[in-house]
């Protein structure tokens, strides 16, 4: 579905039902150069099990007009913006990567808004390397490589999806790739510049869930740690052999985290 | 600066796609001979069939020996993803019947294997697809052959008889301009020699009956995805980006941002047309593809053995292979495949129809057989066999003279080639 935030024409992907007010909403945010579809799989089941699921293109990604936010906090801004556009007052925010801070920033500025929190690769503070800001300052399609690279475990570099015939770092470039310039810089720099994560973790009242690749060179479990000790509710799924693609790695582990997370934490059944 | 990891040809043949056996630790990829999956619970099942969760659910859809193949494929082209089809001609007609309707036009290629063009010249019209064909030299007449109605270019990489190079950059750049995808048959080169989404093309098919089997045990073709196309920009295609009633109302390319072309591909076309792979065949095809790199390699190393006496021999008056000076896309082919022009190819012989009868008949390690690619050398004379019912005349229409003779060469020792086509030749000249 489009609707319009800060006149953007904006895209959100509903499993192409239409949104429906008495079902409990759950918004699906993408990381750095990806779009709504890395979560087609667990957003789609949640759209076919009562809920209002909810996965966005950000500002500059996908089908979402406008140029890429380049702050955490201006991010946050505009996912409450697109939450009033679809009319959505509370809802549970799962995020990867960067999105992972964006459903953060939001959590901790708008405490009522935010059922349920979870961080799918994650670290807090998220550093980024120098040789991928270098790169992806250039435009340089090195900086895709090196993301498919450190992105991957060991085992994802070869194959083995559970999703038939599809090759995962094939789909990963062909998705990095259609970004436009400059998204991927300002992506990175979003997260490297982010410096308020800790403090936001304490503001966070809502449950939390950390699903975390255990070979994840991105995002390594250890840097995520510093954060779980800050949030008054958190449990942490760590997956075994994952690398930082964790929803293309181990779709179905993600999604049984996630509806664990939320049949264990919902106040109203669906 | 860091390096980025990706893996090379000859690794990505041995291993993409496939994890060792979590059950039992089988190193060779599993052969999943079973038509069914069990489902854990009713949820689950549900969730599998609307694309809630990965996974199988009935191998005409999905399989996991066929997955690790399809995998497999991808990484080698470097594409998202593939389907695995019953034959090479499956995977064209899966091609067309996902992206076109009744009412749709295609440009192709003059030179094509022959099935492909009776699919295209005689077969489609019957369901409303029209092909316009085109001299593959001529890039403009491909861009003249373009009509409103048009929704693919297709050609080979290599063109068959004349081993054609398709100008694969500079037709991919007159389809795109035209909100078009270009579709290859890559049977002849195999990513081994030419990866051709790295030179615009958009889909890739491959006969894996041939050089990627290479054993000529099994039959099978390959749909691979680049994966690159923006279905939606172009506008024309309907079948991806917009609602599908036979799938909830999906819209493919809202669906998966790359890979909606194969989505509809299995979701429709492999599931109701049902030209689906065995996974017993797609095993096969997959211990040829472990091989690829070291095979084509002797292959090529053959084949410039042979191109080589037989350029010298007085028995030929022409060999049509792309690395001669005298082809006519000498300059495009050493650009565009500058590891090898492929092992089949096809020279003249002098003394018309009887000279090639005699030529054929002497052989004793060439097979003389209808199919191309395989381990052993296949010869086969064209006006004695698949087009003996024309005349000279008629034969000279098709590119192909009375003394004609195909020839795919395989990874037999090049010497012992050489010499049983130089006691052929001899034989051949005798009158």
């Amino acid at each position: 579905m489009f609707t319009t935030v800060a006149g953007r024409k904006t895209y959100a992907y509903t499993a192409n039902k239409p949104l429906d007010s008495s079902l409990p909403a759950i918004v699906f945010v993408h990381g750095a150069a990806n779009d709504h579809s890395v979560w087609s799989l667990q957003s789609r089941y949640f759209a076919y099990h009562g809920w209002s699921a909810l996965a966005v293109d950000l500002p500059g990604h996908g089908r979402s007009e406008g140029a890429a936010l380049d702050s955490i906090a201006a991010l946050a801004q505009w996912l409450v913006a697109f939450l009033d556009a679809v009319n959505v007052t509370q809802c549970y925010i799962v995020g990867h990567s960067m999105g992972s801070l964006v459903g953060l920033e939001t959590a901790a500025r708008h405490p009522s808004r935010v059922n349920g929190l979870a961080l799918v690769g994650t670290a807090v503070p998220m550093q980024v390397s120098d040789v991928l800001l270098k790169t992806s300052a250039a435009n340089d399609h090195l900086a895709y490589e090196l993301i498919n690279t450190f992105a991957h475990s060991p085992r994802a570099q070869l194959g083995g999806n559970r999703v038939p015939g599809a090759w995962m770092l094939g789909n990963n470039m062909r998705l990095m790739e259609r970004s436009a310039n400059g998204t991927l810089y300002a992506d990175f720099s979003a997260c490297n510049d982010y410096k308020d994560g800790l403090d936001a973790a304490k503001k966070v009242q809502c449950p939390v869930l950390m699903i975390l690749g255990q070979r994840d060179l991105m995002t390594p479990p250890r840097a995520a740690s510093q954060a779980a000790g800050s949030f008054s509710e958190v449990r942490t799924v760590i997956l075994e052999g994952a690398g930082h693609s964790l929803m293309s790695e181990q779709p179905d582990a993600v999604l049984d985290a996630l509806i664990g997370f939320v049949d264990t934490t919902r106040t109203t059944p669906a | 600066m860091a390096a980025s990891k990706s893996y090379r040809l000859d690794t990505l043949s041995l291993h993409a796609g496939q994890q060792p056996d979590a059950e039992f630790g089988a190193r060779a990829q599993p052969i999943y001979y079973t038509t069914s999956y069990v489902f854990p619970d009713t949820d689950h099942a549900a969730s599998l069939f609307n694309m809630e969760r990965a996974g199988h659910v009935y191998s005409r859809i999905s399989n996991p020996t066929n997955s690790a193949l399809e995998e497999r494929i991808a990484a080698l082209e470097g594409g998202v993803g593939a389907i695995a089809t019953a034959s090479g001609q499956a995977a064209l007609h899966l091609a067309i019947a996902t992206l076109m309707d009744a009412g749709s036009h295609i440009v192709a290629s003059g030179s094509l294997y022959g099935g492909s063009h009776n699919l295209l010249s005689y077969t489609l019209p019957r369901f409303g697809i029209e092909t316009t064909f085109v001299n593959p030299r001529d890039v403009d007449a491909f861009r003249a052959a373009i009509r409103p109605e048009t929704r693919l270019v297709f050609g080979e990489t290599l063109g068959n008889p004349g081993l054609d190079v398709l100008d694969i950059p500079r037709v991919a750049a007159l389809a795109h301009d035209a909100g078009l995808p270009l579709l290859v048959d890559s049977t002849f080169t195999t990513p081994y020699l030419m990866r051709p989404f790295e030179l615009g093309a958009d889909l890739i098919f491959h006969s894996a009956t041939k050089f990627l089997g290479g054993h000529g045990v099994a039959i099978g073709g390959l749909l691979v995805d680049g994966g690159s196309f923006d279905w939606d920009k172009s506008g024309k295609f309907p079948t991806l980006t917009e609602p599908y009633e036979g799938f909830h109302g999906m819209v493919f390319t809202e669906e998966s941002t790359t890979a909606a072309f194969l989505l509809r591909a299995r979701r429709e076309g492999i599931r109701d047309f049902g030209a689906c792979m065995s996974p017993m065949n797609a095993f096969q095809i997959m211990q040829g593809i472990e091989t690829l790199g070291p095979r084509m390699q002797r292959h090529i190393e053959n084949a410039r053995a042979v191109v080589k006496f037989l350029d010298a021999s007085d028995a030929v008056s022409h060999v049509v292979y792309p690395e001669l000076p005298s082809h006519p896309d000498h300059e495009l082919a050493a650009k565009l495949l500058p590891n090898g022009c492929g092992a089949v190819f096809s020279f003249e012989l002098k003394g018309g129809r009887d000279a090639g009868r005699r030529f054929i008949e002497t052989l004793k390690i060439f097979s003389h057989l209808a199919n191309v690619g395989d381990a052993k050398s296949l010869v086969i004379h064209p006006a004695t066999t698949t087009h003996y019912r024309m005349d000279a005349a008629a034969l000279r229409k098709a590119g192909i003279a009375e003394g004609t003779v195909r020839l795919s060469i395989g990874l037999e020792a090049a010497d012992d080639l050489i010499e049983d086509l130089a006691r052929a030749l001899r034989a051949s000249q005798k009158v």
